[in-house]
């Protein structure tokens, strides 16, 4: 991962560790974590619940849940500067204005007692626009480029009008509305059923295109990341076990964990036989294995797997994972 | 666009009285018990039978119009200075109305904002707000009254104050309550991921979820506030003598209690109206507005 670290990237993330300080003890959400997302790129990061997707997140932003989490270590950089040292006003400064982000569900994300109008609008008004004439055309321009059909009529009215969809529509409008480098779409699509989910990625695409802004989109669908991401980290028990590609880490997956999932995604035309199943469940992160996380459930689990955690190795075909078979391969 | 947002709202009214459903329910006891108080309160100066002052000695502790001795100039009767009774009671009426909507009113502005303050920013600022709440609480709202009395003196603001600083703790603690939920709420991160400062999210986008709850307590605590304002008049430590003030008209008919029951009993009669009327229709608004116990 090491390789992608050049001037040119957008963000990038270094050895970025959150952890939760609970009464039963310290919770890694995300230990150690290292990626970096370039100009223009959409980059997908893939993982069960629990596996520290949201916390990496939320932490880009410095949302993380106060006061049982906190940020203990790493960098991140956006745009040179790191954010970890910077002071909250200059946070909220970027948030929204260069770092938006799309919330996981439209239905709660929007403020009961507001128009839709003035909700959206309410981006351009901390952007320093006063007249209400031109708030209302560019809400209305950005309404019809999330395609809100008959946006000027809709304008007045509430959440609970709009389907699920909609909203979720909305929600990317306040996203994109002032223009921002980088876009983290936080499960996005979880609670749109799949004909609207399908809608919403190609919006979500095709935006990223037009505005050639950066995306990060976390989801445990695997099927999300392969439609809409340039490359894709997986990330397992608080740490990314791959990254590369999604050409590259879906037909050659580098690591034990991902290459089971990629055996358990079902395929068209292939009948009838029972899904592929990972072994085990997914670790307890008050008690994390020793060594690699995944060797409790690794089919080919090895001694060292249990006592030291791999480093990560580079993969041919780009990208790198983190497995002990990729080092013993190598010498 | 200033057509299609009436138009969206006639349709939502419209939508609103034929469900009819609200509407039917309207508090019909709590308005018959309140109408006549408020009426009273506002335009009372215009129908007094006789000024609420006015002293006639010569026809002191007449009884009401239909017992025997009772003359129908003086409906309910007069006191032991000889002044009307009804014309008291509907000056009074203005005294407790001002006093419980104006108390009440500051109490929310207090206990709402501190309240707010409180749940929002949490840590030591909380601390210190709920614990002051804590302390309030602990201390009885008469000997609270009494000590603003004393270094006050009395009239009508130290009533109102008092009823300030007897009421803002219970909005305070709902407030703090309602906002540490309501911080919570993915609508509030997104005003964060926005860029919204503190200042707007809370008064933008916290605030407007919590106003249909402050409006419930309000009409709820009215009651009590009257029945506070007239204990701390009772005990004299209120609106002084020639003032009406129910509390007051109890507290002198007290000792004619054996000879002219109408007094303190008429009294008592205007103060259950207004508090069992404010308390139905403080039931009703919260039905109507609590969204968790709204029927769709």
């Amino acid at each position: 991962m090491a390789i992608h670290m050049n001037q040119e990237c957008l963000l990038s993330v270094e050895n970025l560790k959150t952890y939760f300080f609970t009464r039963s003890g310290v919770v890694k959400a995300v230990d150690g974590v290292t990626f970096s997302v370039h100009p223009g790129e959409a980059l997908g990061i893939a993982g069960e619940s629990g596996s520290g997707k949201s916390i990496t997140c939320l932490s880009l932003v410095r949302l993380v849940p106060q006061p049982a989490g906190r940020i203990v270590g790493g960098k991140i950089l956006f745009q040179g500067e790191d954010l970890l040292t910077k002071k909250e006003d200059e946070i909220r400064d970027l948030r929204g204005k260069t770092i938006a982000m799309i919330l996981q569900d439209p239905l709660t994300s929007l403020n009961p007692v507001y128009t839709i109008g003035n909700q959206v609008g309410e981006a351009f008004r901390l952007n320093g626009d006063k007249k209400r004439e031109t708030i209302r055309k560019k809400v209305i321009n950005i309404l019809n480029q999330v395609k809100i059909p008959s946006a000027e009529r809709r304008l007045n009215d509430y959440p609970f009008q709009f389907s699920g969809g909609m909203r979720q529509r909305v929600l990317a409008a306040t996203g994109i509305a002032r223009k921002p480098k980088l876009l983290i779409a936080d499960e996005p699509t979880t609670s749109l059923d799949v004909t609207i989910q399908d809608q919403f990625l190609r919006l979500l695409k095709e935006l990223q295109q037009q505005t050639q802004m950066s995306l990060i989109l976390v989801t445990h669908d695997l099927g999300i990341v392969a439609e809409t991401c340039d490359r894709v980290a997986v990330m397992y028990a608080g740490k990314i076990v791959e990254i590369g590609s999604v050409e590259r880490v879906y037909q050659a997956p580098a690591h034990p964990y991902t290459n089971a999932l990629m055996k358990a995604l079902p395929k068209l035309g292939r009948k009838n036989r029972r899904l592929y199943q990972i072994e085990g469940e997914p670790p307890n992160l008050h008690d994390l294995p020793s060594g690699c996380s995944f060797h409790p459930r690794c089919p080919t689990v090895m001694d060292i797997c249990r006592e030291e955690y791999p480093p990560e190795v580079p993969v041919s075909g780009g990208g790198a994972a983190a497995c002990w078979l990729l080092v013993k391969g190598r010498s | 666009m200033q057509k299609s947002r009436s138009s969206g709202r006639i349709r939502l009214m419209h939508r609103w009285l034929k469900t009819g459903g609200n509407l039917k329910r309207l508090p019909i006891a709590g308005i018959c018990f309140l109408m006549p108080i408020v009426i009273c309160g506002i335009f009372g100066f215009l129908f007094y039978p006789h000024p609420p002052t006015e002293m006639n000695l010569g026809h002191s502790l007449r009884p009401p119009a239909m017992l025997p001795g009772g003359e129908w100039s003086h409906f309910l009767g007069t006191d032991h200075m000889g002044r009307d009774l009804l014309s008291r009671l509907i000056e009074g009426a203005r005294v407790s109305l001002i006093v419980s909507i104006v108390g009440v009113g500051l109490a929310g502005l207090l206990g709402v904002s501190l309240g707010m303050i409180a749940g929002y920013f949490g840590g030591s600022i909380d601390n210190i707000i709920m614990r002051i709440v804590d302390m309030m609480m602990s201390i009885p709202p008469i000997l609270m009254a009494i000590l603003l009395a004393a270094s006050l003196g009395g009239g009508m603001t130290t009533i109102t104050l008092s009823i300030m600083v007897i009421f803002w703790t219970a909005y305070a603690r709902v407030i703090r309550g309602e906002t540490l939920s309501i911080k919570q709420r993915d609508f509030v991160t997104l005003a964060v991921v926005t860029g919204c400062g503190r200042l707007r999210i809370l008064m933008k986008h916290i605030f407007p979820n919590l106003v249909n709850t402050a409006v419930v307590l309000a009409t709820l605590q009215l009651g009590r506030a009257i029945i506070t304002e007239a204990s701390i008049t009772f005990l004299g430590l209120g609106l002084q003598p020639p003032a009406s003030a129910w509390g007051l008209i109890i507290s002198e008919g007290r000792m004619y209690l054996s000879t002219a029951w109408w007094i303190p009993t008429f009294a008592g009669l205007a103060i259950m109206m207004t508090v069992l009327g404010s308390n139905i229709t403080g039931d009703w608004l919260r039905d109507v507005l609590d969204p968790k116990l709204k029927r769709i």
